[in-house]
C-alpha cells in the first residue's frame, strides 16, 4: 500500500486542531469547536477501525510501513503496526471521542484551546504507537508531555501547579537517560530502525546498561513503585479528561515500550532483569493495593489501583510466556477502557457536587440508579469478575506468572483479593447505605452525554469479557514472534 | 589587486559606517534614517557575501582568509543584527534612547566581529575582538541618564579589559614559543613538549571563555544584561556569542589542533560547569533580563561540548547549537519587547501572570520558545541538543551527556516555570496592546521555524557539513 496512511492518521488530529486554531466564530462557539473536533477524531476513529480491518492477522511482519529520508545519513522516519501496536491506536483513537463528549459537562473555561490541547495530544500518542525508530519513538514519546502539562496546569484543581510540575519533571528525568542510550545504540549499530536493531543484535555487555536507561523512562511512565508518586497527584488535579487520558493510553506507551523495544533490542538484559522487575511489580501489586483502601479521595484510590493493574502489567509481560504477554496486553486495553469509565464515573458525580471525597457521598443508588448500575459494572471490571474484560486479563497473567515463578504468583493472587476489597469497600460507601446528606438529594441521575458514554464503554467491557478472540486473534502472531525471537536470541548467546 | 574581492565585505561595512555617520551628523533627528540606510546597508551585505559564500581564500599575506564557514558565520550574523534592529526599533523610540549611533554602533561592533572571525593571524584578531567589545562597552552604557546603564557599562569595561588583557599576554607566549602569528605556522609549532603554547593556550581560554560569558567567567553577564538597556540586551544575548563560537572553532581547529588532549578537559570542565550554573541559578531570579543571562550562560556550555569533542561532528553539531539558539533568542527577545503593562515594559517575571488571557496568540508563541528553549521535542531545540549529544557521545564522553541531559531538566524548571506565570496564574493587570508588524512577523517567523523544524531537521545540517573550517 503506497498511500501513508499511518501518517495521515497521525496527522488528522493536528489538522483538526489547527482548524480550531484558526476557526474564529463569535456567536455559540463553544459548540461549534465541540463539534469540530468530535468530528475529527470520530474520523480518527473510523480510520483506525478500518486499518484494524484491513489488517493481515496472519502476518508478523509490520505493515503499512513508511520509510522517509529524515535526517539525512542518520536516521531514516519509519512508521509501521502489527498486531500489538495496531489496538493500542484503535485504543486511543477510541478514547479521545469519549473524552471530548465529557468536556462538554466538565470543562468551563478556555473551551477551545482544551480541546487543541487534546488533539494534539492525540497525534502523539498516535505517532507513539505507530513509530519502528527510536528517535521518532522518543520524540513523539516526550512531544506529548507538552499539553499533559498544560491541560494538568490550566484546567486542573487546587494543587495544580505542583501536580503538574511534578509530573512533567518525573517524566523527564526518566527520558534523557533513554535518551542517552538511543544515541549509544546509534554509535553501537549505526542505526535506529527498530527491526534492523532486531536483526543485529547488539552485543551482550552494552545490553545491560541500555535496558537500565530504558527501563528508567518506562518505570516512571508505567508507573512502576518506587516511582509512581508523581501519578496519584497528577491523577487527582487533572481534569476529568486528562485523567482518563492518562489512565488510559499515557501509561500504555510504557506497557508498549517494554514489549517492543526493551525485550526485542536486550533480550539478554531483560532475562537478567527479571528478578528486579518482578520484585518491583509484586510491591506495586501489594503495597499500591493497601495504600489504595486507606484513600479518601476518589480520584486518589483509582489512581493507586491503576499502579496496581500496571504491575500486573509488568509482571506478565516479564513472564515471556504466551499467556502472560498476551495476558498483558489485555489487561493494558482492558484496564484502558474500565480506569477511563472509572474516571469518567468520578467525574460524573464531581460536576455535581464538586467533591471527590468518599465520605461526602453515600446512599446514591437510591437516586440514580443508572449511575450505579454502570458503576457497578466498572467495579466489577477492575475487580476481574468473570464475565468482565478484566478478567480476562488477570487469569492470562496469572497463568503465565504460574509458569515462571510460583510464589510470585501466589503473590500476585493476593494482590487480586486485595484489590475487590478496596473497589468494594469504595462501591458500599458511595452507592450504597442510606442518603443521608441534605445535598445530594436534588442530584440528576446521568444525562444524554454522560449516559452514552458511560453505556458504551460498560457494553465494551461486557464484550470483551464474553469475546476476549477479537482481540486475542490480531495479537496472537505477533506475540508468538516476539517471545520466538526472545527465545532464539537467549540460544544464541548460550551457543556463543 | 582582483583578490580584494574577498575583503570586499569588510570594505564596503567600514565605507557605509562612515559615511552614514555623516548623514547622522548632518540631519537632525536623524534615528529612523539612519537605521533605514543600515536595514540596506546589511541586506546588501548577505548578498555580497552570499555572491562568493563557497569561495576559499586568504589575503595578506595568509592573515586573513575568507571561505564558507567565516561566510556563514558572517551571514549568520548579519541575520541577528537585521532581526535585532527590527524587534528593537520601537523600545528605543518610547525609552527616548533613539540616537542614531545606536545603528551605527552596532555596525562597528559587527564589523569588528567579521575581522575577528576571518583574521587568521592574532594581530588581527586582536584588533577585531577590540573593536567589538569597544563598541559593545558604549551599547551598554548608551542609556546615559540611567545609572543603572552607566554601571553595566562601566562593569562591563573593567572586566572585559582584564579578560582582553590576559589574552593578549597569552597571544604574546604563543609568539614567543611558536616564533609566529600567523595561525597555520603556530599550529605547526604547538605541541605538549612545548610547553610554552601550552601555557598560552590556557590564556587564550579564558579571554574567550570570558568573552561568551562561560562559567567561570560568567560573573558580568547577568549585571549588565539586567542593567543595560533591553535593546541592547537583545544585541548583546544573541549577535556577540554567534562571533564567540566562530572564533573558538577556529582556535581549536587551527592554532591547537595538535594539543587536542591538553584543551579538551578545560573545555569540557567549562562547558559543564556552564550547564549546570546555567541551569540552577537561573531558579532563583524573578527578573527576566537576568534569567535570560543565565539560561544564554547554560545555552553556551552546550554549544561548547560541541566543540570539546575536537571532531568535525562536533564542530557542526555547535555550529547548528548556535544557530537554533539565535532563532529561539531572537523569538523570545520579539516577545520582551510585545509585553506592556501601564506604559512600562515587563521586566519582572510576575509581570507576566494570566497574560494568556489577553493575549492568546503571543503567549502560544512564548510557550513554543520556551518549551524548545528548554529542548523539548519536537520543537527546534531539542534537534540542537540531539546533535550535540550525538557528537558527544560518539567519542564515549557519557558523563558529559549525562551531566548535560541532568542540567536539562533543572533547567526545565524555570522554562515550566514561565509557563505556569503565564497560563496558571490569573490576571492581575491589564497589558498594553503593542501593534508593531516588524516585532509581530519576527516573532511568527522564530515560532513557525522553531515548530516545523522537526519536518525537515537536516536542512540546517546540510549547509553546515559542507562548511570548510580551515
Amino acid at each position: 500500500m503506497n498511500f501513508p496512511i499511518l501518517s495521515s492518521i497521525t496527522l488528522l488530529p493536528i489538522l483538526g486542531a489547527i482548524f480550531i486554531f484558526i476557526f474564529n466564530n463569535k456567536n455559540n462557539e463553544n459548540k461549534n469547536v465541540i463539534y469540530i473536533s468530535l468530528f475529527t477524531s470520530v474520523v480518527t476513529l473510523f480510520l483506525t477501525i478500518f486499518l484494524w480491518y484491513v489488517f493481515d492477522k496472519t502476518s508478523a511482519e509490520f505493515q503499512f510501513v513508511e520509510e522517509k529520508n529524515w535526517i539525512s545519513g542518520y536516521i531514516k522516519f519509519k512508521f509501521g503496526v502489527d498486531g500489538i501496536s495496531i489496538l493500542f491506536i484503535v485504543l486511543t483513537a477510541f478514547i479521545i471521542p469519549i473524552c471530548i463528549v465529557s468536556c462538554i459537562n466538565s470543562v468551563k473555561t478556555r473551551l477551545k484551546e482544551f480541546l487543541i490541547a487534546i488533539l494534539v495530544l492525540e497525534s502523539f500518542m498516535i505517532g507513539v504507537f505507530c513509530s519502528l525508530d527510536l528517535v521518532i519513538f522518543y520524540l513523539f514519546f516526550e512531544a506529548g508531555l507538552i499539553p499533559m502539562f498544560l491541560i494538568i496546569g490550566i484546567w486542573g484543581g487546587p494543587n495544580r501547579v505542583y501536580a503538574a510540575f511534578k509530573f512533567f519533571l518525573f517524566t523527564l528525568l526518566g527520558s534523557v537517560l533513554m535518551l542517552v542510550a538511543i544515541i549509544s545504540i546509534y554509535w553501537i549499530t549505526g542505526t535506529t530502525d527498530v527491526t534492523e536493531i532486531f536483526q543485529i543484535r547488539i552485543p551482550e555487555e552494552f545490553q545491560y546498561f541500555l535496558w537500565l536507561a530504558f527501563f528508567s523512562s518506562f518505570a516512571v511512565k508505567m508507573p512502576m513503585w518506587p516511582v509512581h508518586t508523581w501519578l496519584p497527584d497528577a491523577h487527582v488535579e487533572a481534569p476529568t479528561a486528562g485523567s482518563v487520558i492518562l489512565a488510559a493510553i499515557l501509561l500504555k506507551m510504557a506497557g508498549y515500550g517494554f514489549l517492543r523495544f526493551s525485550i526485542g533490542m536486550f533480550p539478554i538484559a531483560s532475562e537478567y532483569f527479571v528478578p528486579l522487575v518482578f520484585t518491583l511489580s509484586i510491591i506495586a501489586i501489594i503495597y499500591t493495593s493497601l495504600v489504595a483502601l486507606m484513600q479518601e479521595d476518589m480520584k486518589k484510590l483509582i489512581a493507586y489501583s491503576s499502579v496496581a493493574h500496571m504491575g500486573f502489567v509488568t509482571l506478565g509481560i516479564f513472564t515471556f510466556t504466551k499467556q502472560g504477554i498476551e495476558g498483558s496486553i489485555f489487561q493494558m486495553l482492558s484496564h484502558g477502557l474500565i480506569s477511563a469509565a472509572l474516571f469518567l464515573c468520578v467525574g460524573v458525580v464531581y460536576d455535581r457536587v464538586h467533591s471527590r471525597l468518599i465520605n461526602s457521598y453515600g446512599g446514591l443508588v437510591n437516586i440514580l440508579p443508572k449511575y450505579s448500575l454502570v458503576f457497578a459494572i466498572f467495579m466489577l471490571g477492575a475487580i476481574g469478575l468473570p464475565g468482565t474484560s478484566g478478567f480476562v486479563g488477570e487469569i492470562l497473567i496469572l497463568l503465565g506468572a504460574f509458569q515462571k515463578n510460583f510464589l510470585v504468583a501466589i503473590i500476585a493472587s493476593i494482590g487480586v483479593i486485595l484489590g475487590a476489597a478496596y473497589m468494594l469497600w469504595l462501591y458500599k460507601r458511595v452507592i450504597f447505605g442510606k442518603l443521608e446528606k441534605k445535598e445530594l438529594t436534588e442530584l440528576k441521575d446521568l444525562n444524554l452525554s454522560e449516559g452514552l458514554i458511560l453505556f458504551t464503554l460498560a457494553g465494551l467491557t461486557l464484550f470483551f469479557g464474553f469475546y476476549p478472540n477479537l482481540i486475542l486473534d490480531t495479537i496472537h502472531v505477533s506475540v508468538d514472534k516476539l517471545i520466538n525471537d526472545y527465545q532464539l536470541s537467549l540460544i544464541l548467546n548460550t551457543v556463543k | 589587486m582582483e583578490n580584494i574581492n574577498f575583503f570586499l565585505p569588510e570594505i564596503f561595512l567600514t565605507v557605509s559606517i562612515l559615511s552614514t555617520l555623516m548623514i547622522g551628523v548632518f540631519f537632525k533627528n536623524s534615528y529612523i534614517l539612519v537605521t533605514s540606510i543600515v536595514y540596506g546597508i546589511i541586506i546588501s551585505l548577505i548578498l555580497i557575501i552570499l555572491n562568493s559564500f563557497d569561495v576559499s581564500f586568504k589575503l595578506f599575506s595568509n592573515s586573513f582568509t575568507s571561505n564558507s564557514f567565516t561566510n556563514f558565520f558572517k551571514i549568520l550574523i548579519l541575520i541577528g543584527t537585521f532581526f535585532i534592529l527590527i524587534i528593537t526599533q520601537n523600545f528605543i523610540k518610547e525609552t527616548k534612547i533613539n540616537y542614531f549611533e545606536y545603528s551605527l554602533i552596532l555596525l562597528l561592533s559587527v564589523l569588528g566581529m567579521f575581522i575577528m572571525i576571518s583574521a587568521n593571524d592574532l594581530i588581527l584578531f586582536y584588533l577585531g575582538l577590540e573593536l567589538q567589545s569597544l563598541s559593545l562597552y558604549i551599547l551598554a552604557s548608551l542609556n546615559r541618564d540611567n545609572l543603572k546603564s552607566n554601571e553595566s557599562g562601566l562593569k562591563y569595561f573593567i572586566l572585559s579589559s582584564l579578560a582582553s588583557g590576559l589574552l593578549l599576554y597569552g597571544c604574546s607566549i604563543l609568539y614567543g614559543f611558536s616564533g609566529s602569528t600567523n595561525f597555520e605556522i603556530i599550529s605547526l609549532n604547538t605541541s605538549t613538549e612545548n610547553i610554552g603554547t601550552v601555557f598560552a593556550m590556557v590564556f587564550i581560554l579564558v579571554g574567550l571563555a570570558f568573552k561568551v560569558s562561560a562559567v567561570p567567567f560568567h560573573m558580568w553577564t547577568p549585571d549588565v544584561y539586567e542593567g543595560a538597556p533591553s535593546s541592547v540586551t537583545s544585541f548583546f544575548a544573541v549577535v556577540p556569542k554567534i562571533a564567540g563560537i566562530a572564533v573558538f572553532i577556529r582556535f581549536m581547529q587551527i592554532p591547537f589542533s595538535e594539543i587536542v588532549d591538553q584543551w579538551q578537559p578545560i573545555l569540557i570542565f567549562i562547558s559543564l560547569s556552564s550547564m549546570i550554573l546555567g541551569a540552577v541559578a537561573a531558579i532563583g531570579q524573578t527578573n527576566i533580563k537576568r534569567l535570560i543571562a543565565y539560561s544564554s550562560i547554560g545555552h553556551i556550555g552546550f554549544a561548547l561540548a560541541g566543540i570539546s569533542t575536537g571532531t568535525t561532528l562536533g564542530y557542526s553539531s555547535s555550529i547548528t547549537y548556535i544557530s537554533i539558539y539565535v532563532i529561539m533568542n531572537l523569538g523570545m527577545f520579539a516577545c520582551i519587547f510585545l509585553m506592556k503593562r501601564e506604559g512600562k515594559y515587563c521586566e519582572n517575571l510576575n509581570d507576566l501572570s494570566g497574560i494568556s488571557k489577553q493575549h492568546p496568540i503571543l503567549s502560544i508563541a512564548l510557550l513554543i520558545i520556551l518549551f524548545s528553549l528548554a529542548g523539548i521535542p519536537p520543537l527546534a531545540g531539542f534537534f540542537a541538543k540531539f546533535y550535540i549529544f550525538i557528537a558527544v557521545i560518539e567519542n564515549k564522553m557519557y558523563t558529559l551527556a549525562i551531566i548535560g541531559l541532568l542540567s536539562t531538566v533543572i533547567s526545565a524548571f524555570y522554562y515550566l516555570r514561565i509557563v505556569k506565570i503565564i497560563y496558571f496564574d490569573d490576571a492581575n493587570n491589564s497589558f498594553d496592546q503593542i501593534k508593531n508588524l516588524g516585532i509581530s512577523s519576527t516573532l511568527f517567523l522564530s515560532s513557525l521555524i522553531l515548530v516545523t523544524f522537526f519536518m525537515y531537521p537536516s536542512f540546517l545540517n546540510n549547509i553546515v557539513d559542507t562548511l570548510i573550517i580551515n
